[in-house]
């Protein structure tokens, strides 16, 4: 008793605190996190009634895949709500972790310790770049100046015996974990007034949406029908009926989402949908190829049931940079200005 | 050892630091000890070797837990002496030779630890008597990273002793990467840890070795790691 009299403030506080961070959000955008809770529900009871058909066999990594499922998707929904600022730092720390994995799994020189330390900097400068709302900053940071300025201070150390893989691998982690994943955040930032809809947020879960839902449906699509394998050297599990599928699921809700969350026309959200199903079909099986480089299954065991952040995110390498250069050009602030 | 301190020190410090500026990759983690008297036998990179045994454990057992630890390192200032003994809660060993003082001077400006005796051990044995959980490196340093070097025999004794407490191996990779001995800068790297069985008390010391080599280097055979040279 003296329990629950004791937490029910807590309870009505903690009910004010969501009701302010869906209040933040467009209505748009919330009834977008409504959709999303009836996905995950919708998961939650499939997973419950396959164990209840078929109990003899083993759901765990299912069960464990949807319950990361609601974990994600909560941490981003309130990432999103509470403001602007706890959003970038939601994604930078996605940067970081996902350099971290990357960076544990390829071979690196011990010489470089410091280079890699230099190399973990560039996520604080590059979100802040986004904070600031400094588009030439944000684009030019990492391919110009950290390509420039990490090659110097490798050469300071003066280790030239592999120098040229480390450098390579260095940057392509970069380009990948931070740069690429960066763009999701530009995206948040972006003026509201380049989208009435759902401003900024409508825009990234529109593109984080339609990224997960088509890894989700090239999955359930090739487990169902899947015959033709489409790249069996780099990822034997992929189908062409899984491409064709998941690409044909994600472009209708590509159309059926953008006057809700976008100012995208009929036609171009129709090229968005292709944009994001390829772009997260190739994203997907480009870090298939790097970790079957390594010989490793998953990236990592951050997110139980999925793998790694990498796992997780691999698609979003391609669809993020994608997406929002395609908005960029038909909807960003040169486009008004010039009207 | 001031059990305030050190919970202060291991939520708001070592917590984060392991979880967050490392992150950990824990294989067989149902196999640790749910409860003390144990051993948890580790090879050693870094300092930072510790800090994630201790996160790792869980919970309610921080206080039992206790290192055993170099005392003419980590008792060398009366700073260190103190983080280590009080904080930590180590229990410091003279490293090399059975008598204490022989060919190692005693800490400068700190409270000689208390329990040095004729047998380096002694202390530890104490600890497991009250029910506590010790974490021991036997490499005794944490030499190259990366690199296990030749197990100490003394944890053999102390299975002798006490043949009922689980000698459980852990073997840790990445650690010597984020922290490797002769660096101040950490960097961050994720860190597999991989837990073993219990290894027995086999009634013998040498096989005792053999078994708990075997052990840590099946353990190590379970990933598979960068190079990193």
């Amino acid at each position: 008793m003296g329990i629950a009299a004791a937490s029910a403030p807590w309870l009505e506080r903690l009910r004010a605190a969501l009701a302010a961070v869906i209040g933040r959000l467009a209505p748009a955008v919330a009834w977008a996190v409504g959709g999303i809770l009836v996905l995950l529900l919708a998961a939650s009871a499939a997973v419950w009634l396959l164990g209840r058909l078929r109990p003899q066999a083993d759901w765990t990594e299912l069960r464990q895949r949807v319950r990361t499922w609601w974990v994600m998707a909560g941490v981003f929904v309130l990432a999103l709500g509470l403001s602007r600022r706890v959003s970038l730092l939601f994604f930078a720390l996605t940067s970081f972790l996902a350099l971290k994995e990357y960076l544990s799994l390829i071979p690196t020189r011990r010489a470089d310790r410091t280079v890699l330390l230099w190399a973990y900097l560039t996520i604080p400068v590059q979100y802040m770049w986004i904070d600031q709302g400094w588009y030439g900053m944000f684009i030019i940071f990492i391919p110009v100046y950290a390509f420039l300025l990490l090659p110097m201070r490798m050469v300071l150390i003066g280790e030239t015996s592999g120098f040229l893989r480390a450098a390579g691998t260095l940057h392509w982690g970069l380009m990948a974990t931070v740069f690429a994943l960066s763009h999701v955040a530009f995206l948040l930032v972006l003026p509201p007034a380049l989208n009435p809809h759902g401003a900024g947020p409508g825009l990234v879960l529109y593109l984080v949406f339609l990224t997960q839902f088509n890894d989700v449906a090239q999955y359930l699509w090739g487990k169902t029908l899947g015959r033709h394998k489409v790249i069996p050297k780099v990822s034997p599990g992929k189908t062409v009926e899984g491409l064709l599928g998941g690409l044909a699921t994600t472009v209708t809700l590509a159309c059926l989402l953008a006057p809700r969350l976008t100012p995208l026309t009929g036609g171009e959200a129709l090229a968005a949908g292709v944009l994001i199903g390829l772009g997260g079909f190739i994203g997907d099986v480009v870090i298939s190829a790097l970790k079957r480089d390594l010989g490793i299954k998953d990236s990592g065991t951050l997110l139980p049931g999925h793998g790694g952040i990498l796992d997780r995110i691999d698609s979003l390498t391609y669809t993020a940079p994608l997406f929002f250069h395609f908005f960029w050009y038909l909807h960003g602030p040169l486009v008004t200005r010039i009207q | 050892m001031n059990r305030v301190a050190r919970a202060i020190f291991f939520w708001l410090v070592a917590r984060p630091l392991v979880l967050l500026g490392i992150g950990l990759n824990v294989r067989h983690r149902e196999r640790l000890p749910a409860g003390g008297p144990a051993v948890v036998v580790a090879n050693h990179n870094s300092h930072l070797d510790t800090l994630v045994l201790m996160t790792l454990l869980p919970r309610r057992l921080l206080p039992v837990v206790r290192p055993v630890a170099a005392a003419d390192y980590f008792l060398r200032n009366r700073l260190l002496a103190w983080f280590s003994l009080r904080i930590m809660g180590v229990i410091p060993i003279e490293r090399r030779g059975r008598s204490p003082g022989a060919d190692k001077p005693a800490a400068v400006g700190a409270d000689p630890p208390a329990a040095v005796g004729a047998d380096p051990l002694s202390a530890v044995g104490a600890a497991l008597g009250r029910g506590e959980i010790v974490i021991l490196f036997p490499e005794g340093s944490r030499g190259e990273p990366e690199r296990l070097a030749e197990l100490k025999s003394g944890i053999s004794r102390l299975a002798e002793r006490f043949p009922q407490v689980p000698v459980v191996p852990v073997f840790m990779h990445g650690l010597g990467k984020a922290l490797p001995r002769g660096s101040m800068l950490p960097v961050p790297f994720f860190c597999d840890v991989f837990v073993g069985e219990p290894v027995p008390w086999s009634g013998d010391r040498k096989l005792f070795m053999q078994q708990l080599a075997a052990a840590m280097q099946a353990l190590a055979g379970e990933g598979s790691f960068p190079a990193w040279d």
